[in-house]
């Protein structure tokens, strides 16, 4: 630094300047980088040439001829080898994505029971978790699934639960109603719904900072999402023909089927996971200094109005960053479908590489795909921590 | 400075220059195995009669054997092999990475695998084709009947394409059950979470053996495939390659010879110039393939000829109870066939 302030003075050899020196090392660390890069790039590609192994994303285009069990999309067979990796990730995405809310919301609960006065309560809340946590999820998975195909009965014998509902081996199976053109119009008025919530919401709380009148904004909201779908079926003449499932031959056809595979991933997921979100939000929620339950209960708020209005926007700082690791575990933990036979990515991924034998090119798209899981959620709750931050007045 | 720089950039490009002399393998496969004093062999791990530990934990199999044969024919010593149990999605991974020296694990040889997989198969070590397996419960006669049926299959296997094809071709609808681990897959079966089980009609046999009630359980007549199950080495080294197919074609020689087990040794004494050939005693063969001329010997001494390895494993005295068919030599009606060993 000095040498730069008396730049006529002396002039400061290139070795001993410590700015130059600092580029000269980045070059450095950027050239070992590059050269790492270039050796494991040129020794794999030496190696598959040497071996004759395809490379190349070409595959995806072929026709897959391998069959998969269940789809959100229309898959068969003759597709191709991309539309089954779509629908791999399509079957993860789903049960992560369901996976995530179910374990936000238990945790939540067990986080607080944990915590409660009530000494029986507690007590259940720190069983749950203290065995949930310890035993490894894949352990988890296979107890789940072997209950499901151990102890319900095959579908000719399937046990009858309501009318058109039922369970057996291959999985609950359920009445639906038989598509219509009104139902596009219910999804519709559901997202008005959603959105006449949100603008009331912003109303309301406008409203009580000027006036301090309180709105049950959860209560009107609720009827709200309620009402608007049903009013449509209503007009659209209340169809109520249903597609309830009949058995016949092997299983049941017709209505709709959630899967023992899916249904013990999601169960094992859910469970192991929440154990740790409720660690997550007992400790938010012990972050929050107890000064501030007292001054709440000295104001004259309800034990849930304190929890609501007081104690949960405060721990949701401290909540936030763990909570998005756990669900980061959760979305990677998905991968362990492979053991129960739930297809996922994971397993789509490695039935297609052995099928065409390219593992480099199945290895890095499961890399990308989890990549962009992983960064997705982070940058959404990244912005969502950023909006629950404290903010200074 | 400048000399300083000098160095620096002779450094890089000495660095440039010796990566490619990196990037080729370690030596022949040969030369690896050698140095590390046994063979690896990648093998099933799981099925009963082609590759699975008995109760004390030693490993039993027609894929076992084959393996066991390649140690004894480049150590002379049949024990100096480690087998390493893989699934049928890790398998052919495992060869190309070079995690195994061979994949002895009823692996079906497919245009496909042996060419843009990489791999070279050798002499078929089993004649296999696919069936389906059901619960006798079921009263179901015939494949073609199994429209709207769950079949549980192994995922990464010819079986999983030629089940899709099967149904595909006969208009039927099904749903598989996919389980990577083929004792997982069994117990889903058995326990009723599939209506069928699907696999190598020998597979089936496998598996049936080990299972709570074999008699409940029916294996239909239609075979819907042609599985030659093969073992296989990597693409890029012809030695290793030949090494391992005349240790298939020894065992398959030896029994079209006469030559066993127990009668070996009397027939170094032998006669006749193929039997003295084949045994190293007029010399030739063992330098060939960069081995001890005792290499047959070694074999038909340790492991047995093929109809023994048969019989020991997966023939009518065994739990499998399989018939030679198209395993049997092709002198006697069957497939298997040894060119000359000269």
């Amino acid at each position: 630094m000095t040498a730069k302030e008396t730049p006529s003075t002396t002039r400061t050899s290139f070795w001993h300047d410590p700015e130059k020196r600092a580029i000269i090392f980045q070059l450095l660390a950027l050239a070992v980088v590059l050269l790492v890069g270039y050796y494991l790039f040129a020794n794999t590609t030496a190696n598959l040439k040497r071996q004759n192994i395809a490379s190349g994303f070409g595959f995806l285009g072929k026709e897959a001829s391998f069959e998969i069990g269940e789809s959100m999309i229309s898959y068969s067979a003759a597709d191709t080898y991309g539309r089954a990796l779509l629908v791999g990730v399509l079957n993860t995405l789903k049960v992560s994505f369901i996976g995530i809310i179910l374990t936000v919301i238990l945790g939540t609960l067990v986080g607080i029971a944990r915590l409660s006065s009530n000494w029986l309560i507690s007590k259940i809340a720190a069983i749950y978790i203290e065995v949930l946590q310890d035993i490894p999820v894949l352990l988890q998975l296979f107890f789940w699934y072997g209950i499901f195909y151990q102890f319900f009965p095959p579908p000719r014998q399937a046990i009858r639960v309501l009318r058109g509902v039922f369970i057996s081996n291959r999985g609950l199976v359920f009445a639906v109603p038989a598509p219509d053109p009104i139902h596009a119009w219910m999804g519709a008025a559901f997202l008005a719904a959603c959105l006449g919530s949100y603008l009331l919401r912003r109303w309301a709380r406008r409203r009580q900072e000027k006036t301090g009148r309180y709105f049950p904004v959860f209560r009107v909201s609720l009827l709200l999402l309620v009402l608007l779908p049903l009013l449509t079926w209503l007009a659209g003449g209340a169809p109520t023909k249903m597609d309830v499932p009949v058995l016949r031959g092997f299983n049941f056809v017709g209505g709709r089927n959630i899967s023992p595979e899916f249904t013990a991933l999601l169960l094992g997921l859910v469970l192991y996971t929440s154990a740790f979100v409720a660690e997550v939000v007992r400790a938010g929620i012990q972050a929050v200094s107890h000064g501030q339950t007292e001054a709440a209960m000295s104001l004259g708020l309800r034990p849930g109005q304190i929890l609501n209005l007081v104690i949960l926007p405060q721990a949701m700082r401290v909540i936030i960053p763990p909570l998005t690791s756990q669900m980061l575990n959760l979305t990677k933990n998905s991968s362990l479908a492979v053991a129960i036979g739930y297809p996922d990515f994971v397993s789509v991924t490695n039935t297609t590489i052995n099928q065409t034998g390219q593992a480099m090119e199945g290895i890095a798209l499961i890399m990308a795909v989890y990549l962009i899981f992983s960064l997705t959620t982070s940058v959404f709750m990244n912005w969502y921590n950023k909006k629950a931050k404290l903010v200074e007045r | 400075m400048t000399t300083r720089k000098k160095i620096a950039a002779l450094a890089v490009m000495l660095i440039l220059v010796t990566l490619p002399a990196m990037t080729s393998w370690a030596g022949e496969t040969l030369n690896a195995v050698r140095a590390k004093g046994y063979v690896t062999v990648g093998v099933n791990g799981s099925l009963f009669g082609f590759g699975q530990p008995d109760a004390k934990g030693v490993w039993k199999g027609l894929d076992v054997d084959t393996g066991r044969a390649i140690a004894a024919a480049v150590f002379g010593d049949a024990s100096k092999v480690k087998f390493i149990p893989l699934t049928a999605v890790q398998r052919f991974t495992a060869l190309q990475s070079g995690e195994i020296d061979v994949l002895c694990r009823n692996a079906t040889r497919t245009l496909s695998r042996d060419t843009a997989m990489g791999l070279n198969f050798v002499t078929v070590n089993y004649y296999d084709g696919q069936g389906f397996m059901v619960s006798k419960k079921l009263g179901v006669k015939s494949a073609k009947e199994l429209d709207g049926a769950t079949v549980c299959v192994l995922p990464g296997t010819t079986t999983e394409q030629n089940v899709a094809d099967f149904f595909r071709t006969n208009g039927m609808k099904w749903k598989p059950v996919v389980i990577e681990q083929t004792a997982e897959l069994a117990k889903a079966f058995f326990a009723g979470r599939c209506d069928v089980l699907t696999s190598d009609a020998s597979q089936l046999a496998g598996t049936r053996a080990v299972s709570p009630n074999p008699s409940e359980y029916v294996i239909l007549p239609e075979i819907i495939s042609k599985e030659p199950l093969a073992p296989a080495v990597r693409h890029g080294d012809d030695q290793w390659r030949d090494i391992v197919d005349y240790a298939v074609l020894a065992m398959i020689d030896a029994e079209e010879l006469g030559i066993t087990s127990k009668n070996v040794d009397e027939m170094l004494k032998s006669k006749n110039p193929k039997v003295q050939r084949f045994l190293g005693v007029i010399k030739g063969n063992g330098k060939s393939l960069g081995l001890d001329e005792k290499f047959a010997y070694n074999i038909i001494k340790q492991v047995g000829n093929y109809g023994e390895v048969f019989e020991r494993n997966v023939g009518v005295n065994t739990k499998l109870g399989l018939k030679r068919g198209l395993n049997a030599l092709w002198t006697q009606g069957g497939l298997m066939y040894s060119p000359p060993f000269k």
